[in-house]
């Protein structure tokens, strides 16, 4: 990306990193975590404190997000709240599309699955809420990767697992391919995570903008991208997902 | 065909929300609006009527301008309500005289102990298949006429008009001081005490006995038929059927055939479950009600399981100590401890109903030590839930003789993945919840929809109905709950040895 502020894309990078980790972190673990030298990451640190963009436990010395974000019209999102912002629309979706839908948020190169509805033909299914999936191989984790370029960029070092002959495991691909969810609003997944499993996505926004969660459907590709079902889903998905942007607003 | 979409109003005990479904059951619009809760002395509990009404027009507008591209094709309107909140308003300025005694007010406890005294006491619970009890509306009635100056005298010249939330929203969306019909269902109209259960007509005992002049009194119709058209929407439409939210969500969960349950967990909690044609009376402490009737048909019985306190539990914890800053949030505190760490909440805020019939019982938190967190006590708020629900569905297994082989759920909580869990392993068998969480709007579009011929019967609703999410016990949790279960039960004797001292 040209023309990119180095410093403030590492501040942005670190303050994301005490987002993922739900809580607070040590300068040490927010270095590692980023991939910075521990003199860097503190000078990064003291600014951050100084705008009060991040707080510090001044018993354990610790940095958790700071008071002067919430003024910013996007404070830190309870992925609990979020399932429950979503549950309605996630239910139409699943009910409309006919497949099974997640509802995933970041963490990290990973998606944790806050909300699952199952595919709506009573077969059997698992609650997979709390777990972890690949971001670079599902549609969920392309879309939420696609609204972090400071971490997209990290997938450039990353050693990216091939879990099926599909995977898109060439950084340069993965990149290219990001760069299109972002610019038309979806991404999408075929067979890359799962043989003959695929998947569409969507991003769900918070009410100050950020993308908080992606929104998506998945079942056999061959269904899921069947010669003239896939416009009709994408438009589902994308209007799905707008839904739950609105209800967080509300 | 062109897609025929039905709006259900569901006016709660929290909100109200008017949602749009597709002949499919599929929600296609939702706008909710909350509205005041008025407290204003301990243990009553007060809604506006006229705000309830306002927020009715403005949420039904939006959703039906969500769908307006499709001008015509929305054919019917359905309402649900929450049960024996007592409105009492004027024939002639359509104005409510007091605010709305809501359902979890407790205000008329010496009243009912005083009626309860009475030799014709036996016969409330033999004509009305529930328990002489404050939560009911007939009581509430009686408060106000007692209460207000002159109200009694103007009630019985016919000058006021008595209703539970849907009588007060149907005379309103049918033209109010301008021809307003004054109606309520079968359903809602079980809730008042008032009722003859098998004749389902208001019992001229039972008014004495409560002191109610029966010109005050809506007329008495099927939950599914049309009542009027309300007119006084943006697009004006046939009322196709009203119910009280709980037997709401038992339709819109399809519980058409006897033996058939549910749970609904909202503000309070309740268990239904279909005895079909038949009316069953319980021997251990749930109540009999009428479940819905289709026009022309035989009235369907359930028999309920009520608990007052679940939802507004959390609720509590959000608004009265502040620990959560939304109801959701309560899941991620109780997440940040492994259990409850010896503590336990019995939420009697107004007593306790189903199966314990206590009004006098009174709230405690039991097992404080230093060691307990916040994160326990959040633990211990949605544990509560699943303990009351343990004892309600206890007793309907001994009712029915049938154990419950799976509990079917809906309502706000359930997207409570902890709670979901903790209730699979407290019942030991699977909870699942259906695609559309909302049940009670559901059901009332389902009855709206079926009398304007957008559904021919029950087997097409019937469906309609698929599974969302399953929660399945976990045999090791199962078996530790099991033997922790008599701390619960202590507790709840505790909450009420506690409410007889005073
Ligand atoms: N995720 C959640 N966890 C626990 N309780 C919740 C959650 N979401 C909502 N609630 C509770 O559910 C209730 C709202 O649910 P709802 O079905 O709308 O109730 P009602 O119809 O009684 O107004 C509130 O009491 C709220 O505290
Ligand atoms: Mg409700």
């Amino acid at each position: 990306m040209p023309g990119t502020v180095q410093s403030i894309e590492r501040a942005a990078t670190l303050l994301h990193a005490i987002v993922e980790s739900g809580g607070q972190m040590g300068v040490t673990e927010l270095a590692a975590a980023v991939g910075l030298p521990k003199t860097t990451t503190h000078g990064l640190l003291r600014t951050l404190l100084a705008v009060g963009f991040v707080e510090q436990d001044p018993r354990t010395g610790r940095y958790a997000l700071g008071a002067g974000l919430l003024g910013l019209g996007s404070h830190y999102l309870d992925a609990n709240e979020l399932r429950s912002r979503a549950s309605n629309w996630a239910d139409s979706l699943a009910a409309r599309s006919g497949f099974a839908v997640r509802l995933g948020t970041p963490a990290g190169l990973q998606v944790v699955v806050v909300h699952h509805v199952f595919r709506p033909d009573d077969s059997p299914q698992e609650l997979e809420v709390g777990s972890v999936l690949p971001a670079h191989a599902t549609a969920v984790g392309k879309v939420l990767l696609a609204s972090r370029p400071a971490l997209a960029r990290a997938l450039a070092d990353a050693r990216l697992e091939a879990l099926t002959p599909r995977t898109v495991v060439e950084p340069a691909a993965l990149l290219a391919e990001l760069q299109t969810a972002r610019a038309r609003g979806w991404a999408e997944q075929r067979g890359e995570y799962r043989l003959g499993v695929g998947g569409i996505a969507a991003p769900v926004h918070g009410p100050g903008g950020l993308v908080v969660g992606a929104l998506g459907v998945s079942g056999p590709a061959e269904e899921l991208f069947a010669e003239g079902a896939r416009p009709a889903l994408r438009t589902m998905v994308v209007e799905a997902a707008a839904a739950v942007s609105r209800e967080l607003l509300a | 065909m062109t897609e025929r979409y039905v709006l259900a109003v569901d006016q709660g005990t929290t909100s109200t929300r008017s949602i749009v479904f597709d002949r499919a059951g599929r929600l296609v619009a939702v706008r909710q609006r909350e509205h005041r809760q008025h407290f204003p002395r301990p243990g009553w509990v007060e809604h506006d009527p006229e705000e309830i009404w306002a927020n009715t027009q403005l949420t039904a507008a939006q959703a039906l301008r969500d769908v307006a591209g499709a001008p015509g094709q929305v054919v019917a309107l359905g309402i649900a309500n929450q049960r024996e909140t007592t409105v009492v308003w004027d024939r002639a300025t359509g104005r409510p005289l007091v605010r709305a005694l809501v359902w979890q007010d407790t205000r008329t406890g010496p009243l009912v102990e005083e009626l309860a005294a009475r030799p014709e006491a036996a016969l409330v619970r033999e004509r009305t298949g529930l328990e002489l009890a404050g939560y009911f509306a007939g009581p509430r009635l009686r408060w106000v006429l007692d209460a207000v100056p002159g109200a009694r005298a103007r009630a019985e010249r016919g000058e006021l008009l008595f209703g539970t939330m849907e009588s007060w929203l149907v005379w309103n969306l049918t033209g109010g001081t301008d021809g307003g019909v004054h109606v309520t269902d079968v359903t809602n109209a079980s809730r008042t005490l008032l009722m003859d259960v098998r004749r389902c007509r208001w019992d001229p005992d039972l008014l004495d006995f409560f002191g109610v002049p029966a010109a005050m009194l809506p007329e008495i119709r099927p939950s599914v038929g049309v009542l009027g058209t309300a007119s006084a929407l943006p697009v004006p439409l046939p009322i196709g059927g009203a119910l009280g939210d709980q037997q709401a969500a038992l339709f819109g969960q399809t519980c058409f055939a006897p033996g058939e349950a549910k749970c609904t967990y909202g503000t309070g909690s309740f268990l239904l479950q279909n005895t079909g044609t038949d009316l069953v009376r319980s021997r251990h402490g749930l109540i009999s009600t009428v479940a819905y009737q289709l026009a022309g048909e035989p009235v369907h019985y359930a028999l309920e399981g009520s608990i007052a306190v679940t939802g507004a539990l959390v609720q509590w914890l959000r608004d009265s100590l502040g620990l959560i800053g939304s109801a959701a949030e309560v899941e991620t505190l109780a997440r940040t401890v492994s259990d409850n760490g010896g503590c336990y909440i019995v939420p009697a805020f107004s007593g306790l109903l189903a199966p314990h019939w206590e009004g006098r019982a009174r709230g405690l938190v039991a097992g404080l030590t230093s060691y307990v967190t916040k994160g326990h006590l959040a633990r211990a708020v949605l544990e509560a839930t699943g303990w009351q629900t343990r004892d309600v569905v206890r007793a309907m297994d001994a009712d029915s003789g049938l154990p419950m082989e799976a509990l079917r759920v809906d309502g706000g909580m359930t997207t409570n993945n902890l709670l979901m869990q903790f209730l699979a392993d407290v019942l030991g068998s699977p909870v699942v919840r259906p695609m559309v969480g909302e049940t009670v709007s559901l059901g009332a579009a389902y009855a709206a929809g079926l009398a304007v011929g957008v559904w021919s019967d029950t087997g097409a609703l019937r469906r309609n109905w698929h599974r969302s999410a399953q929660w399945v016990p976990d045999p090791g949790r199962v078996a530790a709950l099991d033997a922790a279960y008599p701390e619960w039960e202590r507790a709840v004797q505790l909450s009420i040895a506690w409410g007889e001292r005073r």
